[in-house]
């Protein structure tokens, strides 16, 4: 196998509250491979969208810091870059898209103009070449009667055609990676299908990676190679999807696959914990999710590593008692 | 935390102060402001000579170790009619933007909330009453009712109701569309209790803060009617009144026109200096960051 | 339709049009948010009511309410009409019908306490001395599973979760039959969703309440309510038992909307061939059936007539061309 797209290690990254700094990521290790899909998949304060900014370093430059870690991608360590390489580093090798279209599109400018900016920029194309690319995109990310709607305003088009925009932007540099921060949970369901099918086809056709962040299981069991779930700011279980789904193992996934209501079968009754994400000014000693977990032992005061289950190398968990358990077997 | 609550953010009026203490200059206009409130309170004790004495033998007298401001025509004592002055200032200003306040937001929270027609033709009355610059209205008024100290206050206070409704309906037409408020209706409140329960609450504060800048427009508004002689009568003392009187002896004695003139500047920089402080610790994007 | 259903609620021919710009502000527009929309809810039962955004389910759902005035239609609640109802009857059904908000941060007054939040509607309705309001409120906060403490707390040191439990209570406090709740867990994280989820059931259960249960989300359908009526641009076009509609969908939409939901099965990922096209502006709706113009199995007929709501199983009515 070839070098991983994206290789971050160690990674911990910190905000400042009333003056004392807290780690939001912790101890973030994680490869992402030439042409797959990683999903992280989280609650609200898993840390899971503070980890995409700061792979791109896209943290407040104030009351936010990556205190540790490396990002490796193509050759060189993100983390360590200056700004100014990184300006020239995103939206080229890397792009990303936001959950919420309507506020990263500039409201004052044609889509065209907007997408053709970005090729011009990097490309150092002409305007003319940059519109004829601008059109080619759109039409690939299939909105219907492209070349009139290259002169339309984004609020004229529907949240599922912004996002398509979105995606045509982040395409126009052909980036070995993309970082899709919950790019359909403001769709709808049928919207969401379709924006769902389109990555998994340009992932095809571009070659590139995809970093996938999303709360949703369902979505996540749709798109991804691998799964890294979060909670607290650290990955407490890390598997290719069928493993997560087929046999979670930590309880936290667990916990959040039997919470989740499906559409496909009855749920005679979800298991829901009690409590909620610990803050990151409140997080516990030792394992995290202690606090709420059904299978807590006097070993979980520790803080657990992400260790192997039983020969399986590439099924990794937090966990003392279950990484713990299935070893002794 | 399980389903019990630990957390106990600062309350919002701790939030407040909290900001006010981080601005400097607020302490500078709420300390001016204390001065002159102490002043009109305590005008029998401060006041070295009776402001209603005159003295002929001492008339039109360059400030002195005797008379620190002067005296005017009359042989009046200028820093001990100033200090009573302040009285009539801060009293007409502060009735009249109370009256202003209380009617105009009554009004704005009504057009807003009942919305439609209503809205419509209450917002194009408080519009024409914008438009008129507030001096001809306050004149207007004053003039038609005659010169004294009600009719003074009622005359600003007209002339100062429709900022106040317009600032009113804002928030309303917003706060209406609130779950919180469509909760009210649901559980049965009558519209009565939202308005005034539920919505009036939520924006007192910007409603308090536009108080205070508009108390500094009161201010001046009562200096120029008075100015004019549409204000209180002499021989009560009024800084407008006063300015009035010293003016026809600018050329002769400074004095007279400068100190009354001086008093109106501090006190409506003292209010407009609170009011942006308060309005920038009441602002909700800064609010937020302090509770968070 | 059933029978006018004694103590349940049956709305008929609800309609709700928005009227847009004014003589002096923009271009006049009709938004046709609800048209002709007839649903039961009997006692004890819980109907779910679905759709994407855009769909009208929220209008009806505060329709019924009057949270906002609707156009032309009856809502019967226990035999009487509550739109022709006088005032003071208004006000004793609006003890009985009550609603549950999505929003768990703009549902609640910043500045009241949770005590004032709860004890006002008792306090409006007169309901009971001082000490008797103040122990429904103390009830009503512990069955929704928060500590007495909160009472004398404000809505800003709550959660979501909690505050969407504080929702609740509010809505329990004047003991109603029927709650409509507009999306009452799309706010909330998967984890807390499902607490709620588990509350709710637990009152249904305990107080034998109804629910109109408005959601975007099948499995949460699913999950909580019998039956179900599918929403498409204002009108609804399948209504039956969740069960039967989600495992064997006929109208062409809910079809589309069953296989686009995502499942967490990475075995069973969407196969979506036929999932073109937008959902068109309620401002304009196309013709005929409202879903031709997304629709794989469309025919001629179907541009030009509307399909009626009609029967095409025991307890299944689906409105499509394809069953006439």
């Amino acid at each position: 196998m070839t070098d991983p797209v994206l290789d971050v290690r160690g990674l911990q990254s910190e905000f400042r509250i009333a003056g004392r700094w807290y780690p939001a990521v912790r101890d973030f290790t994680l490869a992402v491979e030439a042409n797959e899909t990683v999903a992280l998949v989280g609650e609200s304060g898993s840390g899971k969208s503070a980890t995409a900014l700061s792979i791109l370093r896209l943290l407040p430059a104030v009351g936010a810091r990556i205190a540790k870690g490396s990002v490796m991608f193509a050759g060189q360590d993100l983390a360590r870059l200056s700004e100014a390489e990184m300006i020239r580093l995103r939206g080229e090798a890397i792009a990303m898209i936001f959950q919420e279209p309507m506020t990263s599109l500039n409201p004052t400018m044609t889509v065209g103009a907007q997408i053709a900016e970005v090729i011009e920029i990097h490309r150092g194309s002409t305007r003319r070449s940059a519109m004829a690319e601008a059109l080619r995109l759109l039409e690939e990310v299939r909105i219907p009667a492209a070349r009139q709607r290259l002169n339309d305003y984004p609020h004229q088009f529907s949240g599922g055609m912004r996002q398509r925009v979105m995606i045509a932007m982040a395409l126009a540099c052909r980036p070995k990676l993309l970082l899709a921060d919950e790019p359909t949970t403001a769709l709808d369901v049928t919207i969401q299908g379709q924006v769902l099918a389109l990555l998994n086809e340009l992932k095809q056709s571009y070659g590139m990676s995809i970093l996938f962040i999303t709360h949703n299981l369902g979505v996540v069991a749709q798109m991804a190679d691998r799964v890294a779930v979060m909670y607290a700011g650290e990955i407490v279980e890390f598997a290719s999807v069928n493993k997560i789904f087929e046999q979670p193992s930590h309880p936290y996934t667990e916990v959040l696959l039997k919470a989740m209501p499906r559409v496909d079968r009855d749920s005679a009754g979800l298991e829901p914990i009690t409590g909620q994400v610990p803050g990151i000014t409140a997080l516990p000693v030792g394992c995290a999710f202690a606090p709420r977990c059904p299978l807590r032992q006097p070993d979980c005061d520790r803080h657990p590593a992400l260790a192997p289950l039983a020969a399986e190398a590439d099924h990794v968990v937090r966990c003392v008692v279950r990484a713990g358990q299935e070893a002794a077997v | 935390m399980a389903d019990t609550t630990t957390l106990s953010a600062p309350r919002r009026s701790n939030a407040i102060l909290a900001t006010l203490r981080q601005n400097k200059l607020s302490w500078v206009g709420l300390a001016l402001l204390a001065a002159i409130v102490f002043m009109a309170v305590f005008a029998p004790l401060l006041a070295p000579h009776d402001p209603l004495q005159q003295n002929i033998i001492h008339r039109l007298e360059p400030p002195s170790a005797e008379f620190l401001l002067g005296t005017d025509s009359f042989g009046r004592d200028v820093l001990s009619r100033l200090i009573y002055g302040a009285r009539i200032s801060l009293m007409v200003g502060f009735v009249a933007v109370a009256i202003a306040m209380f009617v105009g937001s009554t009004i704005g929270i009504l057009a807003g909330y009942i919305g439609g027609l209503f809205d419509q033709i209450v917002m194009g009355i408080v519009d024409v009453m914008l438009a008129f610059p507030t001096l001809l209205l306050g004149l207007m008024i004053a003039a038609m009712l005659g010169a004294n100290l009600e009719n003074l206050i009622i005359a600003i206070a007209f002339t100062e109701m429709a900022p106040f409704a317009r600032v009113a309906r804002a928030p309303t037409i917003g706060l209406k569309e609130r779950d919180f408020v469509e909760a009210g209706r649901a559980l049965g409140f009558g519209p009565l209790r939202i308005m005034g329960v539920h919505i009036l609450p939520n924006m007192a504060s910007d409603v308090v803060v536009m108080g205070s800048l508009w108390m500094a427009s009161a201010i001046r508004m009562e200096a120029s009617l008075s100015f004019i002689g549409l204000g209180v009568q002499p021989p009560t003392p009024t800084w407008g009144g006063m300015i009035r009187e010293g003016f026809e002896n600018i050329l002769t004695a400074w004095w007279l026109a400068i100190f009354p003139s001086l008093a109106i500047l501090v006190t409506v920089l003292a209010l407009n200096i609170l009011g942006d402080a308060l309005r920038d610790a009441i602002d909700p994007k800064l609010r937020s960051e302090n509770a968070a | 339709m059933s029978d006018e259903s004694a103590g349940g609620l049956a709305v008929r021919h609800l309609t709700k049009h928005f009227r847009l710009g004014g003589l002096l502000s923009g271009k006049r527009q009709v938004i046709q948010a609800v048209t002709d929309v007839s649903l039961d809810v009997p006692p004890g039962e819980s109907v779910g009511l679905v759709g994407e955004s855009g769909c009208g389910k929220s209008t009806v759902s505060r329709a019924i309410l009057r949270l906002t005035e609707p156009d032309a239609g009856e809502v019967v609640f226990d035999g009487v009409d509550i739109r022709q109802a006088s005032r003071a009857a208004l006000r004793k059904l609006r003890q009985r019908l009550q609603f549950i908000f999505q929003d768990p941060y703009s549902s609640l007054n910043q500045r009241r306490s949770i005590r004032k939040t709860l004890e006002e509607p008792l306090r409006v309705h007169r309901l009971g001395t001082r000490a008797e309001i103040r122990e429904k409120a103390e009830a009503a906060i512990a069955e929704v599973g928060l500590p007495l403490e909160a009472l004398d707390r404000y809505p800003h040191e709550f959660s979501g979760g909690q505050r969407q439990r504080i929702g609740i209570a509010r809505a329990l406090v004047l003991n109603p039959e029927l709650v409509v709740a507009d999306e009452p867990v799309s706010a909330l994280d998967v984890s807390v969703q499902a607490q709620i989820l588990t509350l709710l059931d637990k009152l249904k259960a305990q107080r034998g309440l109804s629910f109109l249960f408005v959601s975007h989300d099948l499995g949460v359908v699913r999950h909580f309510c019998g039956s179900v009526c599918v929403m498409y641009l204002g009108r609804i076009v399948e209504t039956g038992p969740t069960k039967e509609v989600l495992d064997a969908p006929a109208h062409p939409y809910t079809q589309l909307l069953r296989e686009s939901s995502p499942v967490p099965d990475p075995t069973r990922r969407l196969t979506l061939i036929k999932n073109e096209g937008e959902i068109p502006s309620p401002a304009d709706p196309p013709r005929g059936c409202a879903f031709h113009t997304r629709c794989p199995h469309r025919m001629p007929v179907c541009g030009e007539r509307l399909p009626e709501l009609k029967a095409q199983a025991p307890g299944r009515k689906v409105a499509c061309h394809l069953f006439d």
